[in-house]
């Protein structure tokens, strides 16, 4: 069963049961402990690769030298022969094989080590994967218990505190209170500007004088002038 | 200072995009942090931080607000602009519907307050466009 499905088991079990773990902690801590184990154990095979590596590489090197005695012991047997010297070819001819027993038994090591590389970084590249995903269920749980735990907290703070977040729609009310105001609120700044416009307007037509002020002074005298 | 108290505190101080951030932490199990965003106070966001992520959840309503027999058709309306909608997706808590989002815990004060002003935005907005499943 996938982490996913377990949750939703969970979940279905649960949905009422506020606070409820998916996952009791002690088997939490078992799986935390599971994970930082095969960590310890993958650091442990890494550096297991690097000696092996190391070691076939020694071998190699060993091997390549051993490889170059024989060439070279080889010529010097060719050079006995050529000087009809038997016994002394014999005895080259004896080194070269003592050699190549040698070069045998190395060259089967520097395959041994090749394949254990092989094997080895399999099986790292195989618990990374593993790791990888643990920590990734471990993470989807503890998300779980962390969010039950938040909301545990929110829900006992909005009882304790009812007017805090309200009902659905008394929230809807408030939201469509305040966009009400705020559509008033530009209506009547559109106004406002209107207003002060034509109050612009108004200035212009008095100050080139085809509007008259309606009681300037000049026409409180004249109306008193008539009287 | 947990990371949650270090952001409260950076939080009360930043400005984005005009918004302010004012924020009430509660301390319990777990802590968790309260922010209602300027403007948009009516969606208080609740902020939560775990091993791996903040989380950022916003209240939608209770089950028991909406129309039994309506039920089925908001989950599927819920799901389908799950995807849709910018930044934040829903949720069911408890018998809480949510709206929330989720970020790396490493992520800077300028990607949080874009988090929050767009889950406060999508809170208000989402629950004007589900007014009619509500009771």
């Amino acid at each position: 069963m996938n982490i996913i499905t377990k949750l939703l088991t969970a979940i279905r079990g649960s949905a009422r049961e506020i606070g409820e773990s998916v996952v009791d902690t002690q088997s939490m801590r078992i799986f935390e402990q599971e994970i930082h184990d095969s960590k310890e154990n993958l650091v442990e095979a890494k550096e297991g690769l690097t000696e092996i590596v190391a070691k076939k590489m020694a071998a190699e090197r060993k091997l390549k030298e051993l490889q170059s005695q024989i060439s070279e012991n080889e010529g010097y047997a060719v050079q006995a022969l050529e000087k009809k010297d038997e016994a002394l070819a014999l005895e080259v001819a004896e080194k070269v094989a003592k050699l190549e027993d040698k070069a045998e038994t190395i060259a089967e090591d520097v395959a041994s080590y090749g394949k254990n590389v092989e094997v080895l970084k399999a099986q790292i590249q195989e618990a990374e994967k593993i790791i990888a995903e643990h920590e990734r269920e471990l993470a989807m749980v503890k998300t779980r218990e962390s969010v039950q735990q938040a909301t545990k907290s929110v829900t006992q703070t909005i009882s304790a505190n009812e007017s805090s977040i309200g009902s659905a729609r008394e929230s809807l009310e408030r939201i469509k209170q305040k966009q009400d105001m705020e559509q008033d609120k530009l209506e009547a700044g559109i106004q406002l500007r209107k207003d002060m416009d034509g109050d612009d307007l108004d200035k212009k037509l008095k100050e080139s004088g085809i509007k008259h002020e309606k009681h300037s002074a000049e026409a409180v005298l004249a109306r008193l002038k008539k009287k | 200072m947990s990371l949650l108290q270090d952001l409260s505190k950076q939080l009360s101080e930043f400005q984005y995009k005009g918004h302010q951030f004012s924020c009430l932490p509660m301390t319990g199990e777990q802590d968790v942090l309260r922010v209602d965003v300027s403007d948009l106070e009516e969606m208080p966001i609740f902020v939560t931080v775990t091993d791996t992520q903040i989380i950022c959840i916003s209240y939608l309503f209770n089950k028991n607000e909406i129309y039994t027999e309506k039920e089925a058709e908001l989950n599927q309306y819920m799901l389908e602009l799950n995807v849709p909608i910018p930044l934040s997706s829903f949720a069911i808590v408890d018998d809480y519907y949510v709206i929330f989002g989720a970020l790396s815990r490493g992520s800077k004060l300028e990607s949080l307050g874009d988090e929050l002003l767009t889950l406060a935005g999508n809170s208000v907005d989402s629950l004007q466009a589900l007014e009619e499943f509500i009771k």
